[in-house]
């Protein structure tokens, strides 16, 4: 393959793959009859120039950082982890527990038990198909995604005979203390003054929370022992072996850390937004996270940007989905389309940009 | 420049149009999808009916995941739609928080009860339903075994089962009743596959009428009981015409009259708690040319005679809500 600068390897590639995935959406718009133009500002009308339509984005990209993390560090040790989805429900009961029957007195400490919680459930429920890997050699591409499956069947279980609130047709437990409730923007701003900002939103103070989780991650991965020592075994598990590395050892950690991040996803949606634990409060975004991090490098920085292109491509679609007649299946297959640019098609694209590098006299 | 300023201006036109539309009424599907020949289906039935008799139009979104629901009431009270009707439980908690902020919108939440002076309830005796149609099953079936097959194992759905249990074992104090769930996510609700796998399971221990309340999985239902010879009852639309002849009767939830019943209404329409039972056509049992051969002279006669108990409040059939337990079936 042609070599090509490091500026077009880290921003032309995605964007050129971004393109071409938005060309492909336009014509199937066209051959449905509806006006792409039209669509593609309806997305940015409704997402970026609205304070809601912010806050609906940030909401969703919160998830998709937790969760690409997740998948990023699992990476980072070849692990292949599709469990995010029953790692981030098990996270949801850890934080309805802490939140339901801890009497907590703010906030601000009610964030950082039902973060522990979280981060403990997911990462008790990764450890199990870790430990299969580690010592049974069971493969974890199908321990984990059975996984979510038993991590279904138990939540819902538990919602419909013992955490449901009595007498209520809604598969839920009851609202969480309002002492727990986590500021949203909307709160925020309006301690600035600006009472009218993200109105509705459900975006809140995890946010924050997940841009801590991406610089310790960053920190984690390259500026640890611990990081080189999950990177070594990624590249080659025997050579790490070798160097005195133990795999049971990374396999566990690597997949711990992968676990407890998928669960800190339920402080958003189900502390944050929720205020109460649902039934598929996750909704797909385990699955999701993997999008995010093949398409973000395994890097945090990338994983954030990922994050953020598909919040503005779910608050988008929910656009399209109000304002137009354009059927969700056809949303979840722009979505796909992107997906499939930048994360399966990205050789293609890396050749074609290194031809036009080559002609144009490129030495690398 | 002139690029800039019409895009500039695009984007402000559609911002403009997406609020000119007033007070035409909305109705927000639940994350079944609307093509569910089941319960969404009927929702837009409904909504379809008011629009081909008055002319009028509507606006309607499918939703993507569980943020959306306050977001979808709050896009479309903004954009003034009136009234704005929700097909399923799971909007409750969304319409509480957003019903006060728009004391000028009527809402309509089908399947639970939201307590606000702009919000009607309308609710459903499905256990009453199902109660007859239990009965008939107990009747067709010659084993003695009959069949429940759910979506997910919710109280909605135990609220079905119990009320079909309660009438199979009073036509048949002998009969069996084998009941399971699709799922645990909610896939099982549109999950034809896996209902095709319950019910050769159900044939396999002795069942010959299986009841479907699960949704667009119940089509998977009726298409194998129907493959294999034996009976099969529907659920929320009449759905005897899927396979004529081999569909005993559908018990029939008028989610569509519910919803044709807000929009005729439109704004203002009258709040409170709105039950739709078997006194006033809100469940039943579907008889029609496609099942007219398999509901025998006595089935009709017994079930409209308990018909006529439990609207006289003579016979109570158990509601699984009322104290979360069922006396005919163990879940």
């Amino acid at each position: 393959m042609k070599p090509i600068p490091r500026w077009a390897d880290v921003a032309l590639i995605p964007l050129v793959s971004v393109a071409f995935a938005a060309i492909c959406a336009a014509l199937l718009l066209l051959a449905i009859n509806e006006k792409p133009i039209e669509a593609l500002m309806l997305m940015i009308d409704g997402t970026l120039f609205r304070s809601s339509g912010w806050g609906f984005m940030l909401y969703y990209t919160t998830n998709f950082i937790f969760t690409g993390l997740a998948v990023s560090v699992a990476f980072h040790a070849a692990l292949f982890n599709i469990g995010g989805e029953g790692q981030a429900m098990l996270g949801g009961l850890g934080v309805a527990l802490v939140c339901l029957f801890i009497p907590w007195p703010h906030w601000t400490l009610a964030i950082l038990g039902a973060t522990a919680g979280a981060m403990l459930f997911g990462a008790m429920w990764a450890a199990i198909p870790a430990y299969l890997q580690a010592k049974r050699g069971s493969h974890i591409v199908i321990t984990t995604i059975m996984f979510n499956f038993i991590a279904a069947a138990l939540l819902n279980y538990l919602l419909v005979n013992t955490l449901k609130k009595p007498g209520s047709m809604d598969p839920a437990t009851d609202s969480f203390p309002v002492a727990t409730h986590l500021p949203t923007f909307q709160d925020m701003s309006a301690l600035l003054g600006f009472e009218k900002m993200f109105r509705g939103s459900p975006a809140n103070v995890s946010f924050f929370l997940a841009l801590i989780a991406c610089v310790l991650v960053w920190f984690l991965i390259w500026r640890t022992r611990l990081g080189f020592q999950i990177r070594a075994f990624g590249k080659s598990p025997t050579a790490a072996n070798y160097a005195g590395i133990s795999p049971t050892w990374i396999i566990m950690i690597a997949m711990v850390i992968s676990g407890a991040l998928a669960g800190m996803m339920a402080v958003n949606t189900t502390q944050g937004e929720a205020e109460r634990l649902i039934l598929n409060f996750t909704e797909g975004a385990g699955f999701l996270g993997i999008a995010v991090a093949l398409m973000g490098r395994s890097h945090p920085f990338g994983v954030l940007v990922a994050a953020l292109l598909f919040g503005f491509l779910f608050q988008g679609g929910a656009e399209l989905g109000f304002w137009t007649s354009i059927p969700r299946e056809l949303i979840l297959v722009i979505q796909a389309l992107v997906i499939l640019f930048v994360g399966a098609l990205d050789n293609m694209v890396r050749m074609l940009v290194g031809q036009i590098f080559a002609s144009l006299g490129y030495k690398g | 420049m002139s690029f800039m300023k019409s895009i500039l201006g695009s984007a402000a036109a559609l911002a403009l149009s997406a609020g000119a539309a007033l007070a035409d009424p909305a109705i927000i599907f639940d994350l079944g999808g609307k093509f569910d020949k089941s319960f969404n289906e009927a929702a837009f039935n409904g909504a379809k009916k008011w629009a081909d008799e008055t002319g009028g139009s509507f606006r309607e979104i499918e939703l993507q995941n569980e943020a959306q629901r306050e977001q979808a009431l709050r896009r479309f009270a903004e954009a003034g739609s009136n009234p704005i009707v929700m097909a399923g439980f799971a909007f409750a908690s969304a319409l509480g928080e957003v019903a006060k902020d728009y004391p000028d919108t009527s809402f309509v939440i089908i399947d639970m009860v939201v307590d606000s002076p702009n919000v009607r309830s309308v609710v459903f005796n499905e256990h009453e339903g199902s109660y007859l149609v239990g009965m008939m099953a107990a009747m067709a079936s010659k084993s003695n075994t009959v069949g429940f097959i759910g979506g997910m194992d919710i109280p909605l759905i135990r609220r079905f089962a119990c009320g079909y249990a309660q009438g199979v074992k009073a036509a048949n104090p002998d009969a069996t009743v084998v009941a399971n769930m699709t799922g645990t996510t909610p896939a099982a609700w549109n999950d034809p596959v896996k209902g095709s796998e319950l019910t050769k399971a159900q044939i396999s221990q002795g069942a010959d009428v299986v009841y479907a309340a699960a949704g667009g999985t119940g089509v998977g239902v009726l298409q194998t009981a129907a493959d294999e010879g034996i009976l099969s009852i529907g659920v929320d639309s009449n759905q005897n015409y899927l396979h004529s002849g081999k569909v005993l009767t559908s018990m029939m939830k008028r989610v569509d009259t519910a919803v044709f019943n807000a929009f005729s209404d439109g704004p203002g329409l009258e709040t409170g708690f709105n039950v739709m039972g078997l006194a006033n056509g809100g469940v039943g049992y579907a008889v029609d040319e496609h099942n007219a051969s398999l509901v025998s002279a006595e089935m009709t006669q017994k079930v409209e005679a308990a018909k006529v108990k439990i609207v006289s409040g003579e016979l109570a059939v158990h509601d699984y809500m009322s104290d979360e337990s069922c006396p005919a079936l163990d879940f």
